[in-house]
């Protein structure tokens, strides 16, 4: 035994902490966690992915506007002989490649974020309920799910548009539909642990409508697994609306798309190669883009980020 | 060196010493604050604080480990020369390689950690667990010895030798079994300092009196130094022989267990004591006198009830439950529990639960996890409607589920849950929360229904500005006390609460009963409190009723039921309680 455990606590200490000091019901002013926002931003991959789909985003949304001012040509109209090489030349008919890339962005952006909103959508909502109600409506949406999950995506989708034509509504709901049963499956697993919670309970105990209790204990304790879902179905449904374009299930000729670009000028990829080159690396740079949103936004969701005071004295 | 069955006696007179040890969060405040302490050889340092006061973080530090986020930021830990037979000189373990530190570990300091179930491999047996430490630590010369080695290691931690034993996986073991084979692991390699991190939290009173036992005699048989991390200091005084309380990073008192246990000087270490619950309700505990044995069917505190309510009359105005229920008789229970039974298929968890609940009382319902307690209090409160039997309140049977009983019905019972951190949706503000009670009951405008949440959080005594804040900037005890709130914001004449301290720590459980108490001599509520912990029961109850497997094997006055227990079960419950 040493001389140091039996050391008693020395009496002149400057500071003798009052009782109130030590009160055990000290609030922890420090504890709140640092915001949503300034966790994902505080990631090197929520910067770079926000610049990549923003530039994507300009091109898109900012090129119809400027078409026939700017370039001199609608992405239509006839600018020269075919696979000339001016700034970015001319394609397979002899329309401008610029301007068809600049027009050919935005129905791309639209329609894929309409499936992913209609597939999260249709997931969350499912998923929530599966996982809320159990039982047999749990099953039924889950196995249902199951069945349409073993029906690779693409092919559901070349089916459904040979059977229902090739419109811009049905791309949307055939891509939509087939996300949902996989953001069903991870929002089932999210909600059923907030469904263990004692404050869902709590609601119960109250006699809390059962929408409200969705709407108001569930969904915003589950809006981290949402967000990364929402990012990662966008990024496969741009990649699903540009090959449905690509394989001509999508947009039709003589429109500008940036699959359907890809397509129409992959012929003359030696000749020619801008009209393949600026869409191809339109929608990489964009799915790099919103898949790494999607990281970041896993990271701030799941606590990866550090950065808030969480630590108690 | 030869596995004999020899003890090796320790030769040094400190195993580990600890200077002046800082730890702070990457570039913020700090964590612990100049701690110093000795480790020696055949006796247990209980280190003692609070959650959050870094007692965890210090002991983590002894072997060199620091959790991410800390930094170090001066001190030294220093083994000394001859503790160890991995090091034969004088070194400061906190300047060691990666590893030297993973020899270092597991061989010459073991740690324990809290959760048995957590921190065995479940796909491993558990002979194969202790051998593999062993052979890691290349202790014994071969396979043989090594055997030999977790078959003695197996009797000293009280557990069969046996190679069937040792053939069976963690989750075939009950979890003091568990822990005993943690502890098995963490001597296996007749270690030099040993680390408890809380290890008996989990554990019913019987099963941790079983491992207290062991780890002491262990300690002292071995010479090993302890290091025993808690929070509760009657498992202290049983185990320790020299304490260190901590506060906020800093040791403020330490000492011989008996000094500082019977003799505190620090203020916080007075106030620590203060609050640990007496089972033989000879010390004062959350505001008030306990039930002495003296005190037959009255709780001390009903005198005060009546001397001062009467003339306080203004007091109670705001209590509309008091007032809607004050005509009840005496005699007749406010709520009465006849004949329930619950069971699951040809599980049975509750069998012919009978209960009283009378008005401005409180019954303890005691019992260890999986003897229905939960299930009891959740029939009772409406939350499990899938029992048989009568739950009567004020004389009429209420339907089974909460869903199906009636607005007045649903106001005047009302439960707290066990977890404050699971029991308020960390997404809504308390004040969000604390309304949903009021909203559900309707009536009221949300003007209204705001000044009778603010009304509710000045009587659990948080204040009316906690109405904005979410659960996730309050303290634990906060937020039991917001969760409390939330059960009076209606007015009930019944509450039930779950197990609703045990996730707190003593000195906030002892404001939280301070609290409940003062609640029921001003409102007159008749409260159900369920708890695992027997030393509560002269603090908070009138009677007590002890649930085993589903059955009230004793019930009756607390002082009757715990100076004359009837039952088996309610004996060793006595008999095995921790005290100071």
């Amino acid at each position: 035994m040493s001389a140091q455990n039996q050391q008693p606590v020395t009496p002149d200490t400057p500071v003798t902490p009052s009782a109130a000091s030590f009160e055990p019901a000290e609030s922890r002013g420090d504890a709140r966690p640092v915001s949503f926002f300034r966790r994902f931003l505080s990631q090197p991959e929520a910067k770079f992915g926000l610049v990549l789909t923003g530039l994507v985003l300009l091109v898109a949304i900012a090129g119809p506007f400027v078409v026939p001012a700017w370039t001199g040509y609608g992405p239509t109209s006839y600018a020269g002989k075919p696979f000339q090489y001016d700034i970015f030349g001319t394609d397979n008919l002899g329309r401008d490649v610029l301007s068809r890339f600049l027009e050919g962005g935005w129905r791309l952006l639209l329609y894929s974020a309409l499936a992913t909103l209609l597939g999260v959508g249709l997931g969350t909502v499912l998923g929530m309920l599966a996982a809320f109600r159990g039982g047999w409506l749990d099953s039924v949406i889950m196995r249902t799910g199951d069945v349409l999950l073993a029906i690779p995506q693409l092919v559901f989708a070349m089916l459904a548009i040979t059977v229902l034509g090739p419109q811009g509504w049905v791309l949307v709901v055939v891509i939509g539909v087939t996300h949902a049963p996989r953001v069903a499956r991870v929002i089932r697993s999210a909600t059923s642990g907030v469904v263990a919670e004692d404050y869902v309970l709590a609601s119960q105990m109250y006699a809390v409508p059962q929408w409200k209790i969705l709407g108001r204990d569930v969904v915003p304790n589950i809006m981290g697994p949402l967000m990364v879902e929402m990012g990662l179905r966008m990024t496969y449904s741009i990649g699903a609306v540009a090959s449905l374009s690509f394989l001509g299930l999508g947009m039709q000729p003589p429109t500008a798309d940036w699959g359907l670009m890809i397509n129409e000028n992959r012929i003359a990829l030696s000749l020619q190669p801008w009209g393949v080159i600026l869409p191809v690396v339109a929608i990489a740079v964009l799915t790099v883009g919103t898949n790494l949103i999607a990281d970041a936004v896993s990271g701030a969701s799941a606590g990866r980020v550090t950065g808030s005071a969480r630590k108690d004295k | 060196m030869p596995t004999t069955t020899t003890v090796p006696k320790a030769t040094v007179a400190t195993a580990i010493s600890v200077r002046d040890l800082n730890v702070g969060v990457h570039g913020g405040e700090s964590i612990l604050k100049d701690v110093t302490f000795d480790l020696t050889p055949g006796r247990i340092l209980a280190l003692v604080g609070e959650s959050g006061s870094g007692k965890t973080t210090a002991a983590l530090a002894c072997m060199n480990h620091l959790r991410s986020g800390l930094e170090l930021r001066g001190g030294s830990v220093q083994l000394h020369k001859g503790a160890s037979r991995f090091f034969d000189q004088n070194m400061d373990l906190l300047t060691l390689s990666e590893k030297q530190v993973r020899r270092l570990r597991g061989g010459t300091i073991a740690y324990v950690p809290q959760d048995p179930a957590l921190s065995l491999n479940g796909a491993l047996r558990v002979g194969e667990q202790i051998h593999e430490v062993l052979r890691i630590h290349e202790f014994g010369r071969n396979s043989k010895q090594r055997e030999a080695r977790v078959a003695e290691v197996l009797e000293e931690v009280g557990l069969p030798s046996t190679k069937k034993y040792q053939r069976r996986y963690p989750h075939q073991l009950s979890g003091g079994q568990q822990q005993r084979i943690g502890i098995a692991m963490a001597f296996a390699c007749r270690p030099a300092v040993i680390i408890l991190d809380e290890p008996t939290t989990g554990l019913d009173v019987a099963t941790q009196d079983l491992v207290l036992k062991t780890v002491y005699e262990l300690t002292t048989k071995h010479d090993v130094a302890g290091l025993y991390i808690t929070h509760d200091l009657a498992v202290v005084a049983q185990v320790a022989n020299d304490v260190a309380v901590m506060l906020r990073g800093e040791i403020v008192e330490r000492g011989p267990a008996k000094q500082v246990l019977y003799r505190p000087e620090h203020e916080y270490t007075q106030t620590l004591l203060a609050a640990v619950p007496d089972l033989k309700g000879a010390r004062d505990m959350g505001g008030g006198p306990a039930v002495s044995p003296r005190a037959a069917m009255r709780a001390p505190w009903d005198h005060g009830h009546d001397d001062a309510a009467r003339p306080g009359e203004a007091r109670t105005d705001r209590d509309r439950a008091a007032s809607s229920v004050a005509q009840t008789s005496d005699n007749e229970p406010l709520l009465a529990v006849r004949d329930l039974r619950l069971a699951y298929g040809p599980a049975v968890i509750l069998d012919g639960i009978n209960l009283d609940l009378l008005e401005g009382q409180t019954t303890m319902l005691l019992g260890e996890s999986g003897s229905g307690k939960t299930t009891l209090s959740r029939s009772i409160a409406g939350l499990n409607g899938a029992y048989t039997g009568e739950v009567r309140l004020a004389g009429q049977v209420l339907a089974n589920g909460t869903r199906k009983r009636s607005n007045e019905d649903r106001r005047r019972i009302q439960y707290i849950f066990q977890s404050p951190f699971s029991s308020l949706n960390p997404r809504r503000s308390i004040g969000d929360s604390l309304e949903v009670p009021l909203e559900m009951s309707g009536g009221m405008s949300r003007k209204q229904r705001r000044a009778a949440v603010a009304d509710a959080l000045d009587a659990v005594r948080l204040g009316r500005s906690y109405i904005n804040r979410r659960p996730g900037e309050l303290s634990g005890g906060e937020r039991q006390r917001a969760a409390v709130a939330r059960a009076l914001v209606n007015a009930p004449s019944v509450l039930v609460c779950d197990e609703i301290t045990s996730a707190l720590d003593v000195s906030v459980q002892a404001s939280v009963i301070e609290l409940l108490r003062e609640l029921q001599r001003d409102r007159g509520l008749a409260m159900l409190f369920v708890t695992h912990n027997i030393a509560l029961a002269r603090h908070v109850s009138h009677k007590l009723a002890v649930l085993e497997k589903g059955h009230l094997v004793d019930y009756g006055p607390t002082d009757h039921v715990l100076r004359n227990p009837r039952h088996d079960y309610t004996k060793s419950l006595l008999e095995h309680v921790p005290t100071l």
